[in-house]
């Protein structure tokens, strides 16, 4: 082909449900125009075909659970110009986090009746614990249309423009009545990071925060408010206890609150 | 140099997440052993001392394919505990949230995992440079598949609409018109996925397995249902146990499932279709028997058709859904308090889905036991790999493995990178 060569992406997995890189499939309308201006140099959910590194830009989707993963996550920096980690896995370590707060041998034997055979680490950590990061994209999943925005800025070499607000700015935005003020329903809008547009709160539910935290929130006010509509310690403390437990403010908060 | 070390060769070091060694001996192939190595996360261990509440949002991050199987399972395995019937309306909305997932996730694979290894390309952006239309057609309809998610679940990826007892929120009737409109469109277009699948060249290979699937009185299950198996097996979801067992092997961190005293069986798209093309219309039985298939099925290669045609049913089924529903009194069913055990089992697009929870009367789960589809085919995998690489064996490696992968890629299995790569290592030639 005569074409000048395409800035070459690579996707890689630690571990993860595998949700966020498939947003990026689940962009159907996108796909094939992206797969023009890329050259997919490593992307084992889509494609059997491999390319040498250097990537020009490597997203990261999951954490960093055992000691192979701990090496192989050096070398895809090694091989990364850029490196994005896309999701609350890649981000803050993961719905798998919840292990760090536990005795893994307890979860290995809960799961496992040869526990002997499993490798692994008694901390899911994110992938920034490890190696520098340039990026990192919030969300459990990540939203298909902010991670189109993240590739376009990294291949253009400009900063990605994604709002670091709460999701109650996006809710107003959107024009949701208020499930917090309205119904009285226990909502983590205020603190959770922006990205979903307010889907819970469209759906007469409260946000449980699978965004992460926002951009300095304030939890323990909101807890406040969560204490004053009848949640008790054990609930504060299990909310901010989910997909992004390891994350410092909700981890905080929810060692605040007693089991 | 470091950037050298992440060539094809350096990358086997995460055979982990997916590696093939073949035992040969006198010429045969003794042992095929799949390796998983996906990393353990735990679900089952930290379900404990959740809130059942929950439940249906932290199962979902098992799986980002098929987040609304797990939901499906986790949400009747609870109130089968709690002794509460979601049916009519809610019950339809549902079936109807498990057709987008199941039209989402197989043109997922039939189109972006599996077609490439039948067509010879590396990818379907690969195929795309040829086959445009097909492709673009493809992608359009795993669209439709999404927007029922969507507008159901409140997004495609882990959704956050599905509570224990309903729904947070029905949808509106704009909602449901501009999805009627969308899926009369996806019914075409999985008319002609399902022909241009037919047109595929199908590797010869036949097995008798065992199937294992729901069995519905009326239905082509999904949600509901005795499990039944080829060989006569018939229970119900809460006596899994006793026909069942899970092993741990030490070469996998998947479990391993298997019917006690008779081995591997088969779970997914095959067996559902085997045990149950009597429950499809007989519309849908024409465009098999169209596409070339018989009222049974035993070639494991041709799942990618059988996967085509319950695409083109679940197109069917939404339309026939939407045009039954009239909006319930409440999302959802008031739930009783109480302490209780609950199992169900449901059709995950890539089979049966186990759940198992056991909480106390506050509703705090105490002991979650979850058995995925992939655990379930491992065993089978194994065999077919056993069974095929043997007549493979003169073919140059290349070749083998590209034939290896594709019989593992009939499983659809949920590890999507280890059957994207996989090491092959022969041992004893
Ligand atoms: S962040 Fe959530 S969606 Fe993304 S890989 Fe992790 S569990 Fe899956
Ligand atoms: S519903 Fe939640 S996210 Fe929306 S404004 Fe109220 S508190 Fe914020
Ligand atoms: S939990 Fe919060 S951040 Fe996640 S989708 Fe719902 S509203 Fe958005």
């Amino acid at each position: 082909m005569s074409n000048p060569p395409r800035p070459r992406l690579a996707v890689w997995k630690f571990a993860s449900c595998d949700g966020c890189q498939l947003s990026l499939l689940d962009c159907e309308e996108e796909l094939l125009a992206l797969a023009e201006k890329v050259e997919i140099g490593y992307f084992l959910e889509a494609s059997r075909k491999t390319l040498p590194g250097p990537y020009d830009l490597s997203l990261v989707e999951g954490s960093i659970t055992t000691p192979e993963d701990a090496e192989r996550i050096q070398e895809v920096r090694r091989a990364s110009r850029k490196l994005v980690t896309i999701g609350a896995c890649a981000t803050a370590g993961g719905i798998q986090a919840l292990r760090n707060f536990a005795r893994i041998g307890d979860f290995l034997s809960a799961v496992y009746a040869s526990p002997e055979y499993i490798q692994t680490l008694d901390r899911s950590t994110p992938i920034a614990a490890h190696v520098p990061v340039d990026f990192e994209l919030q969300g459990c999943p990540i939203h298909r249309f902010q991670l189109l925005e993240v590739i376009s800025a990294f291949l253009s070499g400009r900063s990605p423009a994604i709002p670091h607000y709460s999701v109650c700015l996006e809710c107003k935005r959107a024009g949701h009545p208020c499930v917090l003020v309205a119904r009285g329903t226990p909502c983590l809008g205020p603190v959770t990071h922006a990205g979903c547009g307010a889907i819970c709160p469209g759906y007469a539910r409260g946000c449980y925060g699978c965004y992460g935290p926002m951009e300095s929130p304030n939890p323990p006010s909101l807890s406040l408010r969560w204490r004053a509509l009848g949640a008790s310690e054990r609930d504060l403390h299990r909310v901010f206890r989910t997909f992004n437990a390891a994350a410092a403010p909700f981890r905080r908060e929810s060692e605040a609150h007693a089991d | 140099m470091p950037t050298k070390k992440l060539s094809l060769e350096a990358l086997a070091r995460v055979e982990g997440e997916g590696s093939l060694e073949l035992f040969l001996h006198d010429g045969k192939v003794e042992t095929a052993r799949l390796r998983i190595f996906e990393p353990p996360r735990f679900f089952e261990a930290f379900l404990r001392g959740r809130a059942a509440a929950e439940v249906p949002d932290i199962v979902a991050r098992i799986c980002g394919i098929c987040p609304v199987a797990y939901q499906m399972s986790a949400v009747h395995a609870l109130e089968h505990g709690l002794g509460v019937v979601v049916d009519g309306p809610l019950r339809l909305l549902r079936r109807l949230l498990y057709c987008g997932e199941w039209i989402e996730s197989h043109v997922l694979h039939i189109v972006l995992l599996h077609a490439p290894d039948f067509l010879g390309y590396p990818d379907a952006i690969a195929i795309s440079r040829d086959h445009r239309a097909e492709v673009e057609r493809a992608l359009a309809l795993k669209r439709a598949g999404n927007e029922i998610v969507r507008v159901l679940g409140g997004r495609e990826i882990h959704p956050i609409n599905v509570r224990v007892g309903g729904f947070y929120r029905l949808p509106s009737p704009a909602e449901l018109s501009a999805l009627r409109a969308r899926l009369e469109r996806a019914r075409e277009e999985a008319v002609a996925l399902l022909r241009w699948v037919a047109t595929f060249p199908m590797p010869e290979y036949q097995r008798d397995y065992e199937f294992i699937a729901l069995r519905h009185p009326s239905e082509y299950p999904m949600n509901e249902g005795e499990i039944a198996s080829s060989r006569g097996l018939s229970l119900a979801p809460e006596e899994f146990d006793t026909a069942f067992e899970e092993r741990h092997l030490p070469h996998s961190t998947a479990l391993y499932c298997s019917l006690r005293e008779r081995g591997s069986y088969l779970v997914g798209p095959l067996a559902r279709y085997n045990l149950n093309f009597d429950r499809l219309p007989p519309s849908i039985q024409a465009h098999a028997r169209e596409a070339g298939l018989g009222p049974t099925c035993h070639n494991p290669f041709q799942s990618i058709l059988v996967r085509s045609v319950e695409v083109l049913f679940a197109c069917e089924e939404a339309l026939r859904l939407l045009s039954l529903y009239e909006p319930p009194e409440a999302p959802a069913l008031p739930l009783p308090r109480g302490a209780g055990e609950g199992h169900a089992a449901t059709e995950a697009p890539r089979g049966l889905l186990y759940h198992r929870y056991r909480f106390d009367a506050e509703g705090t789960i105490e002991q979650a036991r979850i058995v995925p589809p992939t655990s379930q085919n491992q065993a089978s995998i194994e065999e077919d790999l056993r069974l095929l690489a043997e007549s493979l064996l003169a073919l140059p490696e290349e070749s083998l493995r590209a034939r290896c992968e594709q019989a593992i890629r009939n499983y659809d299995p949920c590890i999507s990178c280890s059957t994207h790569f996989l090491r092959l290592r022969i041992h004893g030639r």
